[in-house]
């Protein structure tokens, strides 16, 4: 038996590696069956694989689900009447989403598990928060997008929580104008998705020659590279454009899956995103190999969160390195990492697709 | 919208250049629905010529399909084909045929082409919008070609096209053209028919389809150890070429005769080291199809046995043939095999999907008859081991020529 609260009060960065082999090993074994029990279609996966699960491998040999999966099937290891809020990925309209279901019991530790890990960087004090979107993407409340959960989950750092942009996803000047009058000389707190802080925050200010009122504080932002890779637009240069239009100079990004909310991955003050004593990241070769510290390959990422539904060991189609364990000049324990967004999906050669 | 025009002659002329958003990339603008008889000389001479050019390019020798094409396409070849057909002196083309060609084959448009100016049409080409370096190539080779005065003909009656989807343009040369071939998936196939042909025009769909490869393992076991290298080389040619996503290419293996576990182990081991030597497996190709072999693991209500040569093949051995099969298909390495006494064993889940069987070790006429003796709803092709890529001019089992073509009846 494996029980969450068991590192519930350590420090979220503070389990060394030898311990975290540990830890991983006990926890996951315990969600493999967990889920093998109580959920059919992870049963069936298993049982092709051929999979034992009396073997003495440690974690890094589990089985792991691609994450595509989850836009193809619900996934669930509870009963229908159990689920609490469905949680689901933000995709263009027309493709498929993800579709996360959880029980009172698993929302509640992401939200514990959330506020543990980013209280590391915000304190425990609420700060004044500017949220860099528009307040219409909370509107349908009963069907969760990754972004209205994001800024509800991280809703929770913040008092005066504020929208920086209208329902025409605009910056709302005048909205911001009384936000930093309301907190004259005080820290405060901005929260967004990176393509939305990039497109319609930054570059907009840039384009229509706008004068922000300056902020004092920290801005958290995640949610994919992707739109801005294809503009050639990276970390440094993203954290430098920040600074120039609102004068925020603490810029962290955040890594994480909607199949795995609450345990994310934060950049720490070296500029690496770091696993907690939640979550694990594996970077695979081609033929699913381990890869060596610095070299790239597939996402695998590990939590020990999702009970009521198999997302604790999923390989995602992104693709990234390991930079190192437990010697972060940053001080924190933990793998240290970077993303180098999604592997690219090369023209497959045949007869079977479409005209455009 | 564009304007047909008739010249003083009775030629109907297309004015492409009168629709927005398009784009020619060979051939006129101004298309004359001018007709032949099918395998005119005009026609084969310069295809004759298009193949040596091509093969004679430093630049073509780039790319495998390319050359695939020109080989094809050379004279002796076509001689071949023409000698295939008869009463070729009492057809004539339909007129305009209009080609869409799917996205993702570089040169599929090429084929199609070859198809219409053979059976002696007019061509309007839609070429995929995406740009393709061999397809660009393959465009400026045949655009040059078409400006020598002897082929002013063909020129005048040729139009290779660009657009994206503008769904005006496909309702427009849908409404206008004798035939309409179109090559894709499902989905495609279906949002196209929604435009409307005129009611005499005939409608070709070269759909998704399914494969499967034959193997005689009391055959196999006689072979060298060379000779075993060298087909399963053959059954790397059928699939990993076009990442196995060609209609074409098998999905399914069928081991006929004596059960011999050891002998298939073997040839999957050097089908991996063919895979080993010469293919790139893309990342993301890996995700796709450890997510279908997930995915199969779920809604396969048959249990399979799955061995996994370094994600490069996945092999999933069936005890038992369920029906819908051809449903769990993937690629880039993805197989299904399964054994049997008597081929008399697959035919309950042999359906329209299936398309080509390719074979080793077996009479091709005990194939044909098989297929025929039993009724079978699929199978349009069945060629040797090696040859699944190869182009015909009878295609998912239309005969291309007599289709594009009519004939004078007489008695």
């Amino acid at each position: 038996m494996f029980k969450i609260n068991e590192i519930m009060k350590k420090q979220p960065f503070s389990i060394p590696e030898k311990e975290r082999a540990n830890l991983f090993n006990r926890g996951l074994r315990y969600l493999n069956s967990h889920h093998y029990e109580n959920c059919l279609e992870y049963k069936a996966i298993l049982d092709a694989f051929n999979y034992d699960q009396d073997n003495n491998h440690s974690y890094d040999q589990f089985p792991f689900l691609p994450v595509r999966l989850f836009k193809e099937y619900n996934l669930l290891s509870i009963n229908k009447n159990k689920i609490f809020k469905t949680l689901n990925s933000s995709g263009t309209s027309g493709k498929k989403v993800s579709k996360i279901a959880l029980d009172k019991e698993n929302a509640n530790i992401q939200t514990k598990v959330l506020t543990k890990i980013v209280s590391t960087v915000l304190g425990n004090k609420r700060l004044p928060m500017l949220v860099i979107d528009s307040k219409s993407v909370l509107k349908d409340r009963n069907n969760f997008s990754a972004r209205s959960a994001g800024i509800i989950g991280f809703s929770i750092f913040g008092r005066d929580v504020t929208y920086a942009l209208n329902d025409n996803y605009e910056i709302d000047i005048e909205n911001i104008i009384d936000f930093t009058t309301r907190h004259k000389n005080e820290k405060i707190i901005s929260f967004g998705f990176t393509s939305i802080i990039w497109k319609n925050f930054i570059q907009y200010i840039i384009d229509n020659k706008i004068k922000l009122p300056k902020l004092d504080g920290t801005m958290i932002h995640g949610g994919g590279w992707k739109k801005l890779s294809d503009l050639k637009v990276d970390n440094s240069l993203f954290k430098k454009n920040v600074f120039d239009v609102s004068g925020i100079n603490n810029v962290i990004n955040y890594y994480g899956m909607v199949e795995q909310t609450g345990s994310i991955f934060l950049e720490c003050s070296m500029g690496y995103l770091h696993t907690s004593n939640f979550s694990d990241i594996i970077i695979r070769r081609n033929d699913f190999s381990t890869c060596n510290f610095n070299e790239i390959g597939l996402v695998q990422l590990i939590s020990l969160l999702p009970t009521s539904y198999p997302g604790h060991n999923i390989i995602s189609e992104d693709l990234g390195e390991i930079i190192g364990i437990d010697d972060c000049k940053c001080g924190n324990f933990g793998k240290y990492f970077v993303i180098h967004g999604r592997a690219e999906r090369a023209e497959i050669r045949g007869c079977s697709d479409t005209v455009e | 919208m564009a304007g047909l025009k008739e010249l003083k002659s009775g030629v109907v002329v297309i004015q492409l250049n009168r629709l927005d958003n398009l784009n020619i990339v060979a051939g006129t603008e101004n298309v004359n629905i001018v007709t032949d008889k099918p395998f005119c000389s005009s026609s084969l001479t310069f295809l004759h010529e298009l193949s040596s050019i091509i093969r004679k390019s430093t630049e073509a020798k780039l790319f495998p399909d390319l050359m695939a094409f020109s080989f094809w396409c050379r004279k002796g070849n076509l001689e071949q084909f023409k000698k295939d057909q008869i009463n070729l002196e009492r057809r004539l083309g339909r007129g305009l045929v209009f080609h869409i060609a799917p996205s993702n084959v570089p040169l599929n448009f090429a084929y199609s082409y070859i198809f219409g100016l053979l059976s002696g049409n007019a061509n309007i080409v839609k070429v995929p919008s995406r740009e393709f370096p061999q397809s660009e190539f393959l465009c400026n080779t045949i655009d040059d070609l078409l400006q020598k005065k002897k082929y002013k003909i063909l020129f005048n009656n040729s139009a290779f096209i660009k657009y994206d989807k503008e769904n005006d343009i496909t309702k427009y040369l849908s409404s206008i053209c004798d035939v309409r071939i179109v090559w894709g998936g499902d989905s495609t196939i279906k949002n196209i028919r929604q435009f409307s042909t005129p009611v005499r025009s005939i409608d070709i769909a070269f759909a998704d389809r399914y494969s499967i490869c034959v193997i005689d393992l009391e055959k196999l076991i006689k072979l060298s150890g060379e000779d075993l290298f060298k087909i399963a080389g053959l059954f790397y040619n059928d699939t990993y070429l076009m990442d196995q996503n060609a209609c074409s290419s098998p999905h399914m293996v069928i081991w006929l005769g004596k059960k011999n576990k050891s002998l298939r182990n073997k040839f999957w081991k050097i089908l991996e080291k063919h895979v080993k030597r010469n293919y790139e497996m893309e990342s993301i190709s890996v995700i796709d199809k450890y997510t279908k072999l997930c995915q199969t693991a779920i809604d396969l209500n048959t249990p399979f046995e799955l061995i996994n040569y370094d994600n490069l093949i996945y092999r999933l051995s069936l005890n038992e043939l369920p029906e819908n099969i051809h449903k769990f298909r993937s690629n880039c390495g993805y197989f299904f095999e399964y054994e049997v006494s008597s081929l008399d064993e697959i035919s309950h889940v042999i359906n329209k999907k299936y398309q080509t069987l390719t074979y080793f070790g077996l009479d091709q006429t005990f194939l044909v008859d098989f297929i025929v003796n039993n009724k079978l709803h699929g199978i349009d092709r069945v060629v040797p081991i090696g040859k699944a890529l190869d182009m015909d001019l009878i295609w998912d089992g239309f005969e291309v020529v007599n289709s594009l073509s009519r004939i004078i009846n007489y008695s």
